[in-house]
């Protein structure tokens, strides 16, 4: 097949935004049903994330004028269009040519939605957007040191930073120990609980996206929704096994993905929030030491072989 | 109606984002709201979600009668909050100032200052009671929205303190609800 054709089917079909979309919402509906059920409730109906968003781009926007309205109109969009990227880089189908992606460019689309938060709370001159924005900053140094050099790990083991190669790795101690580190970071850039304090509701109101409403927010909701799909989808690529038959190896990454936000959602739903020196001194303190033990094993093999 | 409109409206109905506002209540309304979401009501079955910011609600719940503090707090709120909106007044205190009339510290009723669509009285309204005026709130907000219609206030009937339906008599005592509805 050409490649270009593959290259633009995976942006587009699966994994990408025909795929993404929907599992976003999914998504979004298995946490909050997950975080119900635990609760004792029943929780929202399926159609829930749609019908939000649906309701959100019928809804009016304030005018606002000049470079900073612009601004706020953008960030969203930026911050969906870059997790919809890093969706369709994810190595799910066997190889056939083409783009085969590449770990650097999809930590960086991953990160691109933080950065975005961190810009609109700024500019959307909300003390409280300002107060989140800090705070989504001062988390974001903290978990990211974990969360690369956990994943540099596990690159760094296989001498490769191509996905396809990294995707295909026969399960070993490095790969567990890098899914583990990947898997505490992740509540902390999807701000979930523990680690809700940037958009800490009814604290800081909605922290960086206390200004935005109507359709900005729906993207705003996309954009969480699909960093859901990239993150656990990130995790599911790295723990699948290597397979050839293309709908096993989509239904197995479908599979693990699911585990994955039932597992984070368990985790928020019994979890309170905590303040923002314990997150930045859980990261710094206790879960560095693993990522350190991994980076220089990991090192320390290379040298070996 | 094309299908975007119905589908608008369909939608409209079944997300209701509330931003609740204290207008000097006494924290008995308020505590029956936060009531109205937890496991026994389960309010979020029917798409209500309790908002941080009013920049993202449809809804605004006000309680309380109305202090003067109050007034150009809650006009800026209901200003902050995009159209298409709706507003609750839950408790007997936002419809005609309950026990607190004439007290020289107040500014109310509340629809002196905005325009109110559904009253949901009691003093504190049972948490079914608070659903079913939210529910209705976004029923008329959708309508309203998708035929531009003028603001019409709904008084929701009194839920008795026996039963709400939500006891094991499964609602049997409960009052009937559409045709005591009284149209101001």
């Amino acid at each position: 097949m050409n490649p270009l054709i593959t290259a633009l089917a995976r942006l587009l079909i699966f994994p990408g935004v025909l795929f993404a979309v929907p599992a976003a919402w999914f998504f979004l509906w298995v946490e909050r049903k997950a975080v119900a059920l635990m609760q004792g409730r029943i929780g929202p109906p399926f159609m829930q994330p749609f019908y939000d968003f649906i309701k959100l781009l019928g809804k009016n926007t304030p005018p606002r004028p000049g470079i900073g309205g612009l601004l706020m109109k953008l960030w969203p969009l930026m911050a969906v269009s870059a997790a919809a990227g890093a969706v369709g880089l994810l190595p799910v189908l066997p190889a056939s040519g083409g783009f085969e992606g590449d770990l650097i460019l999809l930590l960086a689309l991953l990160e691109l939605p933080s950065m975005c938060i961190i810009a609109a709370g700024f500019s959307s001159r909300s003390i409280f957007g300002e107060i989140g924005s800090a705070r989504e900053a001062a988390l974001s140094v903290s978990y990211n040191v974990v969360f690369l050099l956990a994943i540099v790990s596990i690159a760094a083991s296989q001498h490769t930073f191509r996905l396809e190669a990294l995707a295909h790795l026969p399960a070993s101690f490095m790969q567990i120990l890098g899914l583990v580190a990947i898997l505490v970071c992740l509540p902390a850039k999807l701000h979930i609980n523990p680690f809700s304090l940037p958009n800490a509701e009814q604290e800081i109101y909605s922290g960086p996206i206390t200004e935005y409403a109507g359709p900005e927010l729906a993207m705003w909701e996309l954009s969480h929704g699909l960093e859901w799909v990239a993150a656990t989808g990130l995790v599911a690529t790295l723990a699948a096994p290597h397979l050839t038959t293309w709908w096993l190896a989509a239904l197995v990454f479908v599979a693990i993905s699911f585990g994955v936000v039932l597992l984070l959602s368990a985790v928020a739903a019994a979890t309170a929030r905590l303040a923002i020196d314990t997150t930045v001194r859980f990261y710094w303190q206790c879960t560095l030491i693993f990522a350190v033990l991994a980076i220089s094993s990991a090192l320390f093999m290379r040298f070996r072989s | 109606m094309n299908l975007w409109t119905k589908l608008m409206c369909y939608c409209r109905r079944r997300s209701p984002w509330l931003f609740h506002m204290n207008g000097g209540s006494c924290n008995g309304c308020d505590i029956e709201l936060i009531a109205s979401l937890t496991p026994r009501y389960d309010a979020e079955q029917l798409g209500v979600r309790l908002e941080g910011s009013p920049r993202h609600a449809d809804i605004l719940c006000i309680t309380g009668p109305v202090t003067h503090n109050a007034v150009n707090a809650i006009k800026t709120v209901y200003g902050q909050v995009c159209g298409p909106k709706a507003v609750v007044a839950i408790g007997s205190c936002p419809a005609t100032t309950n026990v607190f009339i004439d007290s020289r510290t107040l500014d109310g009723p509340l629809n002196r200052h905005i325009p109110v669509d559904v009253f949901v009285p009691g003093c504190p309204p049972r948490p079914d009671a608070i659903i079913r005026g939210v529910a209705r709130a976004a029923e008329i907000l959708a309508e309203r929205a998708a035929k531009n219609l003028p603001v019409e206030t709904v008084v929701m009937p009194l839920v008795g303190p026996g039963c709400g339906g939500a006891c094991a008599c499964g609602g049997a005592t409960a009052p009937e609800a559409a045709a005591s509805e009284v149209k101001l």
